[in-house]
């Protein structure tokens, strides 16, 4: 069984274990559950194999969620230990464990909640904006989404069978190098980042051809929504980036696993190379981040502000500028490492220049919420909480990317306040507005409006205590990864952060309760018209939640904002259902699961050096994909008499629809 | 005519929309299906020639790194690589033979033209393996230091490329013997063709900037 022994479970440390426990008992109160309510089939058969983009995306936004609390439990354990190792005490996490835990966090907060919740909302809504009835590749999109899943799951599997990486949440060598991390920590990050890094890319090149070729008639794109502008941005750079990044692990991979000298010490081994490389990949990566939360703001704020968006024009520009520019600025992440005045000056203007377009789209927020009659809905209340955060983070950004400041400033708390602000206040915000926003559109009803506003609140509040404070450490010298330190004048500043961090803790519950108590009360909470929030765009014009073809008929496009035209009755966009042709959707298909299933025991068994268990694994996936590919995909028909009942059924319930 | 109620409009001023817009080629609603596969397709060949050129990065940064090891003018012979770039280049006619001959359903044709494809790309990868077996028997592993560890991590990607592309030509071969020259058969074929055409794009930067820069120096 290679390196895989009894001892690697870590039964004398109580508190993995005690998690591993939790979950454990979890998963098998939600398998005993599903199989007590006789419910796998259904599970089986609506979920693990659907490849309707609007499950799959409702799956990658609960993967997020979930990975959100294993995220959040990282963070709250980082904040208590650092409010409480000051001077003698020395808190309650050895340096081995922490280590661990901020490796995690950041490798679980990027790669699998940030990534899926935007890549999720993507998938759900992309189709249904550009009024079309799926991405280009259904089953591929069941590929990679189930791809990303493997990844948490070997992440997750590193909390209970051996250890996580201790090197960050990226792994620079030589510390990542076999000779100074011998163990399985790095192996369980770079395999599980290999194998969700694939599905990252898959989606990618589904998504960019699914906007650049399937589109509704008349659905030029200039009249494309915002949000599918940014989501055609932010999927380029993964078509762009992630080919990077699975190279540059790879080369990791070799000289851990082969021996080989990429970023050794020894053999003429470049660990700058790997800067470098990461950063070319990690840069962008950030944008393709933030962009798809850009876009959900201009659809949230031009729907809550009943106006479109001011500058439609300078907005795509803007998107696309940043899409450019994003590949242009890697270098600032290391302008300590000694490339020079020159080349530091170089990408500390190119950095700079990206807060032009990024002003460009918060003056369109500003004039577009100008004259506007504001609808203080939760997801609007997200979106103005980003405008006023983001831009303290974004001040902060143009502030480190001057380089003389970053020598001061560089690896220190106040790096670390500055992309948090960027990632919780952008990202994280923009995933909660578009939760909020298109839930009734996903599940038929709307969520609980009071809990909403309280989660958006505390974690409003809960965000500037947590990390306005770091800001003031980092400026007072305090470097980041820090276990124990001894300087007692930081504590108060980390015991305010530790506070905000409990806040930002009551926002979650709020959360998870909101989702339940909605769930409990959905009778009366049905979203009949379809278009709960008075909506712009033509994900609105299906019913809540829309049939698994979205649109019987494809609507003609003769304009922006397609279905507030049809609402004002300007566009001869009346729905038609008799005109109705059978149309045909594709069948479901177990291949991404059990694909993803093969990858899972692939990953698992060479993060263990088990060979044949490696080799098993790999060949079961590559028949797998072969077995499917070889047999021709069966689609379903559905006849123009069931669409057109449908239809009608659907028309009659919606009281006030066109 | 506009359709939406613009901020022009909210603010007092008369709408417009260009009527242009609504021309060209997007009017028309959802691209037919082969269009689409081929697209994709292409965007795939896109994102792995990035990944080629982080590796063609890290060769061009690590290639004076020998760590008093062989270097490449120690190492590589041109007969020999030419040799293979022609096999690559003509197996990457024939497949476009094959491309034709399937086009007008001479199936024939189509096997002759996939057999010797296949020949053609089987011998580079032997003869391929022969060099990296030439090199590892002389000491010049790919452990020896940062400019073989980049040399065989660069060539030996386009390696497994080329045996992807083989197996990938067996499967469409068996498929077009046991199920037709079907629409989806014919659409998978085209993506084929365009793999292995990458991989001469690909070869040919690795014959320039890795065996004739290397070769000199």
């Amino acid at each position: 069984m290679g390196k895989l022994t009894w001892s690697v479970i870590p039964w004398d440390q109580p508190l993995p274990m005690t998690a591993s426990l939790v979950l454990a008992l979890t998963a098998l109160f939600l398998l005993g559950l599903v199989t007590w309510k006789h419910r796998w089939p259904y599970l089986w058969h609506e979920w693990l194999t659907s490849v309707d983009h609007k499950r799959i995306g409702i799956l990658y936004v609960l993967l997020s969620l979930v990975m959100l609390l294993r995220g959040f439990t990282d963070a709250i354990m980082m904040r208590t230990q650092q409010a409480l190792a000051a001077g003698a005490a020395q808190g309650y996490l050895p340096p081995e464990h922490y280590d661990q835990i901020f490796s995690a966090h950041g490798t679980i907060m990027i790669f699998f909640m940030a990534m899926p919740f935007m890549v999720g909302l993507m998938n759900f809504v992309v189709p249904l904006q550009l009024g079309v009835r799926d991405v280009a590749f259904p089953v591929l999109n069941a590929v990679s989404f189930w791809l990303t899943a493997s990844g948490a799951l070997l992440v997750n599997m590193s909390l209970v069978i051996g250890e996580f990486a201790k090197t960050g949440w990226l792994p620079y060598p030589p510390l990542s190098e076999l000779q100074f991390s011998p163990g399985v920590g790095v192996d369980y990050y770079l395999w599980a980042l290999e194998i969700s890094g694939v599905g990252s890319l898959l989606s990618g090149i589904n998504l960019v051809t699914t906007i650049l070729k399937l589109r509704a008639p008349g659905m030029t794109y200039m009249r494309m929504p915002i949000f599918c502008w940014t989501a055609l941005a932010s999927n380029l750079l993964i078509v762009a980036a992630f080919p990077i990044l699975t190279a540059t692990l790879g080369m990791l991979l070799l000289d851990r696993y082969v021996g080989m000298h990429f970023f050794t010490n020894d053999g003429g081994g470049n660990a700058m190379l790997f800067f470098n490389l990461i950063w070319a990949w990690g840069h962008p990566e950030v944008y393709i981040l933030i962009l798809p939360a850009f876009g959900i703001f201009s659809e949230v704020i031009a729907t809550f502000c009943g106006k479109t968006i001011f500058g439609y024009r300078s907005m795509v520009l803007a998107t696309m500028a940043i899409c450019i520019l994003s590949f242009m600025v890697w270098l600032h992440h290391f302008f300590t490492m000694g490339a020079g005045a020159d080349v530091n000056g170089f990408f500390g203007i190119m950095t700079m220049i990206i807060a032009v377009p990024t002003g460009v789209k918060m003056f369109n927020w500003l004039f577009t919420l100008y004259r506007g009659r504001v609808r203080f809905e939760v997801p609007m209340l997200w979106a103005l909480g980003f405008m006023v955060t983001f831009v303290i983070g974004g001040l902060t950004g143009v502030l480190l990317a001057v380089p003389p400041a970053d020598f001061v400033l560089h690896n220190s708390l106040f790096l670390v306040a500055h992309f948090h602000n960027v990632l919780i206040g952008g990202v994280l915000f923009g995933g909660m507005a578009g939760y909020n926003y298109w839930f009734p559109k996903a599940f038929g009803f709307s969520l609980d409006r009071r809990l909403g506003l309280l989660s958006f609140w505390c974690w409003l509040v809960g965000f500037y205590l947590a990390f306005m404070p770091l800001y003031v450490l980092g400026l007072l010298g305090m470097t980041r990864r820090v276990q124990h330190y001894d300087n007692l004048a930081w504590q108060p500043y980390l015991i305010c952060a530790e506070i905000g961090a409990v806040i930002v803790f009551c926002g979650i519950l709020a959360q998870v309760g909101q989702l339940l108590l909605s769930i409990r009360t959905r009778a009366r909470r049905r979203d009949l018209s379809g278009d709960p929030w008075d909506g712009r765009t033509l994900e609105w014009s299906t019913a809540s939640p829309p049939p698994s073809y979205n649109y019987a008929v494809l609507p003609e496009v003769t304009g922006r904002d397609a279905f507030w035209a049809a609402k004002r009755g300007r566009s001869p966009n009346a729905q038609q259902p008799a005109a109705a042709a059978p149309i045909e959707v594709p069948n479901n298909s177990p291949n991404g699961f059990v694909t993803a299933f093969f990858a899972v025991v692939m990953g698992f068994a060479l993060v263990w050096h088990i060979w044949w268990m490696a080799i098993t694994g790999a060949v079961c996936a590559i028949l797998t994909l072969l077995v499917f590919g070889w047999v021709p995909r069966a689609q379903t028909e559905i006849s123009a008499e069931t669409l057109t009942a449908s239809e009608r059924s659907d028309a009659a319930a919606r009281p006030g629809s066109a | 005519m506009n359709t939406a109620a613009t901020n022009g409009e909210l603010l007092g001023m008369p709408a417009r929309d260009t009527p242009q817009e609504a021309s060209g080629p997007s009017a028309k609603g959802p691209a037919p299906v082969e269009i689409v596969v081929a697209y994709g397709f292409w965007i795939f060949l896109l994102s792995d020639i990035i990944m080629f050129s982080a590796l063609f990065a890290s060769y061009a940064v690590l290639s004076g790194d020998t760590a008093g090891g062989p270097a490449g003018s120690d190492l590589f012979n041109l007969k020999h690589v030419a040799i293979e770039t022609l096999c690559l280049l003509f197996s990457s006619y024939s497949c476009g033979l094959g491309a034709l001959a399937i086009d007008r359903r001479h199936l024939s044709a189509f096997y002759l033209c996939s057999a010797v494809t296949f020949v053609l790309g089987a011998t580079f990868l032997g003869l391929e393996i022969t060099e990296f077996a030439g090199m590892v028997a002389q000491g010049a592993g790919p452990t020896r230091s940062a400019f073989l560890s980049a040399f065989f991590a660069l060539v030996g990607l386009h390696g497994v490329h080329v045996s992807i592309g083989l197996s990938w030509l067996v499967f469409m071969v068996g498929q077009v013997g046991a199920q037709g020259p079907r629409d989806y058969v014919l659409r998978r074929l085209h993506c084929f063709s365009l793999f292995w055409h990458a991989l001469d794009i690909i070869w040919i930067a690795l014959l320039t900037l890795v065996y004739l820069v290397g070769a000199r120096s």
